[in-house]
Parts: structure tokens; sequence; C-alpha cells
């Protein structure tokens, strides 16, 4: 099935009706999903990430990665000035060069909101939201609940919320479903990451049966990890992905986006990324719609290479923020 | 009935010369090696080619390293300098021979090259804790105020080591950015790489951190042009450049406003590197930082202090 013939959600819930109404439907669906070549796609990644990408293309790359940026700051000493000094780089990345893009987001816990919101104000910028209990997510629905309303409340236009890892490794897949659907009503609007926190997922077929899960649960995006364990986002496990949105949207017409984020820092990765991107979902996820990097030290990176490009000589550390 | 076995014959193992950049021992991005032969032309060994990455993976190891090595007591980097001169002392023999080939001298000359090249380190190990005795200082202000200067490492150096001397040269010109608490990216001599390269191998194993000093070999020109315009590069010595490549690179090293050190004379290295060094290389690559202390009665309570 092509785009053009994109199914509402009410389309989609019939045509899932019977996988997603009970947990059992779920588990037959999801375990019937086929395995993961885990050799194979470390292989096809790795080979992806081996193009050259050079001059004009190399150009483009660059701008389209610093577009993609969630700029984000999670961190227990975050403070006010913090984020409205993110919430400047955002808005103008590079005060030497107006001619650079502005990056997508700013990512930043609940009760930054409004402070984020403030500082890009006026600007196409959207501000993001962990929420549910980030990054652990072990608090009950409820508090999620009001967490993610808050959120919206205060003015987020994007929710990054985790799903519940200890009930999706024991197999309840129905409350993390469940999770899922009552976040999604909550975030209104706004749309809704669903971060799966791949590194505490164990198997490359757990990462494909949570991007089904949560794209039948409503999800806008998903996202591969929170950044707060050790491993965050591979070209691997973000190929995965990847394949996952393409085969929803040849089903069911409806696309969702894909957010790698955590441990992705300089240029070079990115691009490999966006290779990724393009072999993989194809060129229509290559907008800051439908793929964004999880990131904060990425962006210091990706301008250097712009002012190396743009003057033919190396730059440094001093002549970007440090974060 | 049997036959005496024949000798056999062991075929010498052939050393590929590297790049050190960043503890490491790659070898040139670019993949490309170059001819190296002695002082009548017969070939000695292919050195890596470097390229600009090569150059630009060495600034950033360069950088990285700088944190540590200037953080490091002043005393320590002594030691640690001191550390270079017995690994070279131990590995004599290896020098004397290539420094014979890169140069054309008789054995005995060259042997007198690498013993000096020893002594070079032990007089820059010093000099480490020293220099900012001679460079720094109280200075007399009028207010009620302690006012010191201290000179610090500016940052990362790129050293264009001297073309002809190809080891006492090219310790004369590194030993002292390391002194001071530099790192460095050094550019071997085009021609006499070899004892350079092999330089790397001993400071691998003296202390010294990786990063600290990355050598590079190969078409100067090609290498010192990305350095001297480079953003994150502090400074640059220019001893092994020729004239005119010398006047263009120090336009670019403008650019950020580097520290630039000259060639001693118009040649490039007619520098007599054999002469009491004094501290003229040290001093080129310091920043001085002068802070004010408030000093003097604090009230009017009567205290002395």
């Amino acid at each position: 099935m092509l785009t053009g013939v994109s199914m509402s959600r009410k389309e989609l819930k019939s045509e899932f009706g019977d996988v997603t109404a009970t947990e059992t439907g779920l588990r037959r669906f999801l375990h019937g999903l086929p395995g993961v070549d885990p050799v194979g796609l470390e292989t096809r990644a790795a080979a992806l990430g081996t193009r050259s990408i050079k001059t004009t293309a190399k150009a483009y790359a660059l701008d389209l990665a610093i577009s993609m940026i969630d700029l984000t700051t999670l961190e227990g000493s975050d403070t006010a000035g913090k984020v409205r000094a993110l919430g400047a780089k955002a808005v103008l990345p590079d005060p030497s060069d107006r001619s650079t893009p502005q990056t997508a987001a700013v990512c930043v816990y609940p009760d930054m909101v409004a402070t984020a919101k403030a500082a890009v104000a006026g600007s196409p910028v959207k501000v993001a939201s962990v929420a549910t209990g980030f990054p652990a997510g072990r608090v009950t629905l409820d508090v999620k609940l009001a967490d993610t309303r808050e959120a919206v409340a205060a003015g987020a236009d994007e929710i990054d919320m985790v799903i519940d890892r200890g009930a999706f490794l024991a197999g309840n897949y129905g409350k993390v479903h469940e999770e899922i659907t009552a976040v999604k009503e909550a975030a209104g609007d706004a749309r809704l990451k669903v971060i799966f926190e791949t590194g505490e997922l164990s198997t490359y077929d757990n990462i494909r049966r949570a991007s089904w899960l949560s794209m039948l649960a409503g999800a806008d995006f998903i996202k591969t990890s929170t950044g707060k364990v050790g491993v965050n986002a591979t070209p691997a496990n973000t190929l995965l992905m990847l394949q996952a949105v393409r085969d929803f949207r040849d089903r069911t017409g409806v696309q969702i986006g894909v957010k790698p984020a955590g441990g992705i820092r300089t240029a070079k990765d990115a691009v490999k990324f966006l290779v990724l991107v393009n072999e993989t979902a194809g060129p229509d996820w290559l907008d800051s719609h439908w793929f964004r990097f999880g990131a904060s030290s990425l962006l210091g990176d990706l301008l250097m290479q712009r002012q190396k490009l743009r003057t033919g000589r190396y730059s440094g550390p001093d002549y970007v923020t440090v974060d | 009935m049997s036959d005496k076995p024949e000798p056999t014959v062991r075929l010498s193992v052939f050393k590929t010369y590297k790049l050190y950049v960043g503890g490491k021992f790659p070898r040139s991005e670019s993949g490309r090696v170059y001819e190296v032969t002695d002082s009548k032309d017969r070939p000695l060994a292919n050195a890596p080619q470097g390229s600009r990455k090569d150059a630009r993976d060495a600034v950033v190891a360069a950088r990285k390293a700088f944190g540590g090595w200037s953080g490091a007591t002043a005393y320590n980097r002594g030691q640690v300098l001191y550390r270079v001169a017995e690994m070279l002392e131990g590995r004599a023999d290896q020098f004397t021979r290539e420094v014979a080939e890169a140069e054309g001298l008789s054995r005995a000359k060259a042997a007198a090259q690498v013993s000096a090249a020893v002594d070079r380190w032990v007089w820059y190990a010093g000099w480490t804790d020293k220099i900012a005795q001679v460079a720094g200082g109280a200075n007399p202000v009028a207010g009620p105020f302690f006012n010191l200067s201290s000179p610090e490492p500016t940052g990362v150096v790129a050293v264009l080591a001297p073309q002809r001397s190809s080891l006492l040269g090219l310790v004369s010109v590194l030993a002292p950015v390391l002194a001071t608490g530099c790192t460095a990216v050094v550019v071997a001599s085009e021609d006499r790489p070899l004892p350079a390269l092999t330089l790397g191998e001993v400071l691998a194993t003296s202390d010294v951190p990786g990063g600290a000093v990355n050598i590079l070999s190969g078409r100067t020109a090609e290498l010192a042009a990305p350095l001297a315009a480079h953003q994150d590069v502090n400074a640059i010595d220019l001893t092994g450049a020729p004239a005119e490549l010398a006047v263009e690179l120090e336009r670019a090293a403008a650019d950020n406003l580097k520290r630039v050190l000259r060639p001693a004379d118009a040649e490039g290295d007619g520098e007599d590197f054999t002469a009491d060094p004094g501290i003229r290389r040290l001093t080129p690559f310091l920043e001085t930082k002068t802070v004010w202390h408030p000093t003097g009665s604090l009230g009017v309570s009567g205290s002395a202090y």
C-alpha cells in the first residue's frame, strides 16, 4: 500500500482491532513478527556507514542534521538560565552565520517547559518535554498522566514518554499498550514520542516488537533511548526501527517518525544516520517532521563542520558554544 | 644416513614506519606513502605521507591531551621529559644508525648528535619548574595589591621540525614546547623523517600522555597549510618552513592570532642546534596571566592582616 491511502486512526483500529483488543491477540501478533537476523542487521548498518558524503551532499546533510536536532538538556542540575541559553542556541545556532538552520526543538523536563517556551517564543522551534516519570518510568499511570498533562498545559508541543520496560520484558504487552494509549490521549494535540530504552530491551526482536506495539498504540514517533543508560542509539537499532516505520506505512499508510537519542556526538555519525534513513525508510523521512536527533553536543560538531565547509579552514571548539 | 640440515637463512623483519597520533601508530588516513632515501639517494624505507585529515586528527588529539599535560605539575612534566632522555639513551644505537643514514654523517658524528639530543631533553626537563620564575614574577604596583604574573602554556602548538637536523633539531624544537605544558603536532623533516617517526616510539614508552605529542610525516607544505589555518591551533613554530612558505603560513596564522615563531634566518634552518639553546624557545609559547590580590589592612580594627 502506498501513501495517499492513509488510514485514519479509526480505520487503523479496525484493521488491527483483533490484534490490540486482547493481550493474547497482541502477543500473537508481536511474536508472529519475523525474527531479526542480528548479524545481517549490524552488517547492513555498518555497510551503510561507509558511504562517502562529500561537498554539496555534505553541506545538505549538515544543514538537514542541524534542522533535525532536538536540543536536549535533561540533568538534575538544569537551571532556568541553562534552559534559556539552550533556547537561544536553538533559535540561532551559529551567531556568526545567520544562514544556519534552526534546530527542530528543545527537549527539557516538564518543569522547564514554560521557561523553554518563553525562550523560543516567536520562532518555529518546538518545545518537547519528557514525561511519564522519565527516565525510569517507574511511577503509577496516574502520575504519568498528570506529568503529561502538566507538560502540555505548560505549552509543550511534543511529549517524549518512556514505556514500562519492566512490563514489556515480562510480556505484559497489554499494559504497555494501554499506557501509551492513555498518554496519547492525555497529550492531546502534542505529538507523542515513545522511548523504548533499547539498551534495556536486550534483543533486536524486542526492539522490533516494541516498535510495532507503540505504533499500534498511537505513537507519532518512536525513539531509541533516554540517553541515561550505557547503550543508547546505535546504527543497528535505528535501522531496525526505520524498517518498522517503513513496513507500518506500507501496511497502513500512516507515517511514523523516528528519533535516535543519546551517544550521537559527531557530524560524521549524524550523516551516517541520515544515510540509514534515506536507504531504509526513504527520502520521505528526510525531514525534521519525521526524523530527529536527540542530542546536545552534536550541534557543536555540526557547526564546526559547517564552518569548515564555508571557510576552508578547520574550526575549533572555541568557536561554538560550550553546553 | 642423514645429511646435515641446510643452515636456515633468517629473513630480517623490516619496520613499517607509521605516524604517531593520539598515542597510537596509525598509517596515513590517505593510505599514501613516499620513498625516503639516504643522503646518496639510496632507498631507506617508505614513510607515511600524511594528509590534511591526519593533521586534523592530530590537532584533535593534541587538544584532548592539553588539559592533562598542562595541568600536570611542572615537576611531574620534568620527570617525564627526563624519562624521555632515558629511553632515548637506551636506543642510542638505533638512532645513531638512522641519523647517520638520513644526514650522511659518519657513525661517530651521528652518535654525537644523538648524545646531544639526549642532553637536550635533560636540559628542558630541568627548565619545566624554573621557567615560571624567570618569565613571571611579582610586579610592583602602586596600590595595596600583590600583583603576580605567571606564564601559562598557550595550548596546541604546530611545530615544523627543521629540515636538515633530523633528530637534534627535532628535539630542540619539540622539547621546549612540551616543557612549558603545551601539546604539539610535529611535522617531521620532509626528506629525513625516519628518526622523528622512531622518536614517536620513544615518547610512547616514556609516560608522555598519548596525544601530547603527535608526529606527522609527509610533504611539509601540504601538512603545514591546514595547521597554520586551523582555528584550534594556538601557535606555530615555522623553523622547518622554507622562506616563501613561512610568509604564507604566517599570513594564514594571523587569522586567529596564533603565536608565531619565525625561522631563525631566511634560509629556514641554518640554525646551529649544537649551540646552547638558552630559553629562546621556551618563552614564545607562553601566555602571561596576571592576578591582582588585595593586601594590606582590611578594616579599621588595627589588625595587621
